[in-house]
């Protein structure tokens, strides 16, 4: 309830669309020692409400500037971004972003990290509690709401950022390489558990990975960059039905979606045979 | 999910058991030893330094009032227990007082200087230079200004204990994982929630490092205080000794000392670790810290 007061105080009494993002003639130079550094040039996308998309490209690429200039927490240099009817100048707060760090508070329990959220954006805590511990029983952490940080593992941790950034059940959902700390393990089942948080709460997602599989998994569409500066070679839309379940990696339609991006990267050079 | 939770277990924090502070074996990952090691070292260590003194004096044949022996020390020092238990209260005061001066201004002083780039700029130069000046040679100055009184040895104690404080919170706030902003950023969170709530208990651990260098030079500036002008205390007494040749009692008051500033800094080590539970194995961070 307060949080839809607080997003109708924020973008105006107009009812918005909220989870659409509009990227236009995006572009972002950064200015280093060694003279003006372009990152992005040319960004125009647009990501539909519900929308899961996943951003693949090579290091240094500038799939992080481009979600961070989404997230308002970059300034772009040229062109512009908009979520909903909210155009994009300064740190945009409808939102939740999962680092590839966990970057949970060490003298918080589990259910005061997810709570942190909340707590940051003066909100009652004691109002979202039951909603916490729903979300971490959802992951796999029921009982695990006491602990602390460090009694976690790798993955543990990292579902506890998961909830952090639904807890406000924000429009929204940022997510920069947030399995590239994990063991391939771990990293399997969380790919599987993010997709059915998702297809619950249809919230509009921006994915950045490097894995090729980890995006055709999880998406409705790939987007594929070039090495810096970074452009949009090719939008690739992912059309296998809901749910998907594991088995789908070892089908020969999965295979030939990774090879179509594949012969992309290969195309414009950034994987050589040899 | 058990198999996750099994190797969560393994990474307990350090804290919970003794062999987390294992100094510094720990740092070049040594597995812990047993807890007893812990105290048999450093009393070996203790006893053998002893022995050592009473065999200079004994084979040197050095006269007592220029090297007294380490025994004639303890006996001095129990005979006059009177003296020593009447002048500490005074020269605790004085600590006290300094270090928490140093702590009330240098943490906010901090504070300012990381939220503030042109506040920085300003002050950084002044505080760094301020350290080259000799502050022992400003107590006689504090005399004329301030008088025989406490007040002093006070501001004397938080002069030299305050530069620690500063430098060591401003360092910690600034060691922070940018990610972390950037998250607090994305919530829309006011700076002082940010600070109050992330950056601060973030810092304790550096900030804890600081405040148990301030805690072990407000002993000294308190001294160095009374040294130069004062009727009662600590340093007051270590002058009158020393006025006398009476080696015996300056050497039983420096032992005096030794165990106060135990205490003094112990009670900082106890509120860090009541403070920041979290921080698995605060003594190796610090050695870490201090070396590298």
């Amino acid at each position: 309830m307060a949080q839809a007061a607080l997003r109708q105080r924020e973008q105006g009494a107009a009812p918005v669309p909220e989870g659409t993002i509009r990227i236009e003639k995006l572009g972002k130079t950064f200015t280093t020692a060694d003279g003006l550094v372009p990152a992005l040039e040319n960004i125009n996308l647009t990501i539909e409400e519900g929308e899961f998309v996943s951003l693949v490209g090579p290091s240094g690429c500038g799939k992080s500037t481009l979600m961070m200039c989404v997230a308002g927490l970059i300034e772009a240099s040229t062109g512009s971004i908009a979520v909903g009817t909210t155009r994009v100048c300064g740190p945009f707060t409808q939102v939740g972003i999962v680092f590839q760090e966990p970057l949970l508070l060490d003298w918080r329990t589990v259910l005061g990290n997810v709570l942190f959220q909340v707590e940051m954006r003066g909100l009652d805590p004691r109002a979202y509690e039951s909603r916490a511990r729903e979300l971490l029983d959802r992951v796999g952490l029921g009982g695990f709401e006491r602990k602390s940080p460090w009694e976690l593992s790798g993955g543990m941790r990292q579902r506890v950022a998961i909830c952090r950034a639904l807890i406000h059940d924000p429009p929204l959902l940022l997510m920069d390489e947030p399995f590239g700390a994990l063991d391939t393990l771990t990293r399997e089942q969380m790919t599987v558990d993010l997709l059915r948080l998702c297809a619950e709460t249809r919230k509009t997602a921006l994915f950045i990975t490097h894995s090729i599989a980890e995006a055709v998994f999880l998406s409705d569409r790939v987007v594929v960059m070039t090495p810096r500066p970074g452009r949009i070679v090719a939008d690739l839309p992912v059309t296998f039905a809901a749910p998907r379940r594991l088995s789908l990696k070892t089908t020969p339609q999965f295979a030939e979606q990774e090879r179509r991006i594949y012969s992309i990267f290969r195309s414009i050079g950034v994987l050589r045979d040899e | 999910m058990s198999g996750e939770q099994d190797r969560a277990t393994a990474k307990r924090p350090g804290w919970l058991h003794l062999h987390g502070r294992r100094g510094f074996a720990g740092l070049f990952g040594r597995a812990p030893r047993a807890a007893i090691t812990d105290w048999l070292y450093p009393t070996l260590a203790f006893i053998a330094f002893l022995l050592a003194w009473q065999l200079v004096v004994i084979v040197t044949q050095v006269k007592g009032f220029v090297l007294p022996q380490p025994l004639h020390v303890l006996e001095r020092g129990f005979v006059s227990l009177d003296l020593l238990l009447a002048n500490t209260p005074a020269t605790v005061v004085a600590i006290a007082l300094g270090f928490a001066g140093a702590v009330a201004i240098g943490i906010p002083l901090a504070i300012v200087m990381v939220a503030s780039r042109p506040l920085e700029s300003s002050l950084y130069p002044l505080l760094v230079g301020s350290q080259g000046v000799p502050k022992v040679a400003l107590a006689p100055v504090l005399v004329v200004w301030f008088g025989f009184g406490i007040l002093p040895k006070v501001i004397m104690a938080m002069l030299i204990a305050f530069f620690p404080v500063v430098i060591n919170t401003a360092v910690g706030l600034r060691s922070i994982d940018p990610n972390y902003l950037h998250l607090t950023r994305s919530m829309g969170a006011p700076a002082w929630r940010t600070y109050t709530r992330l950056l601060l208990p973030s810092a304790l651990p550096q900030i804890f490092a600081g405040l148990k260098v301030a805690m072990a030079l407000a002993i000294v500036g308190a001294i160095v205080g009374e040294m130069v002008g004062a009727n009662s205390g600590l340093g007051y007494l270590l002058v009158v000794a020393n006025g006398n040749l009476d080696m015996a009692l300056v050497f039983a008051i420096l032992v005096w000392l030794v165990l106060v500033s135990l205490l003094l800094v112990g009670a900082i080590d106890l509120a860090e670790r009541l403070a920041i539970p979290w921080s698995r194995n605060s003594r190796s961070r610090h050695l870490v810290q201090v070396q590298g």
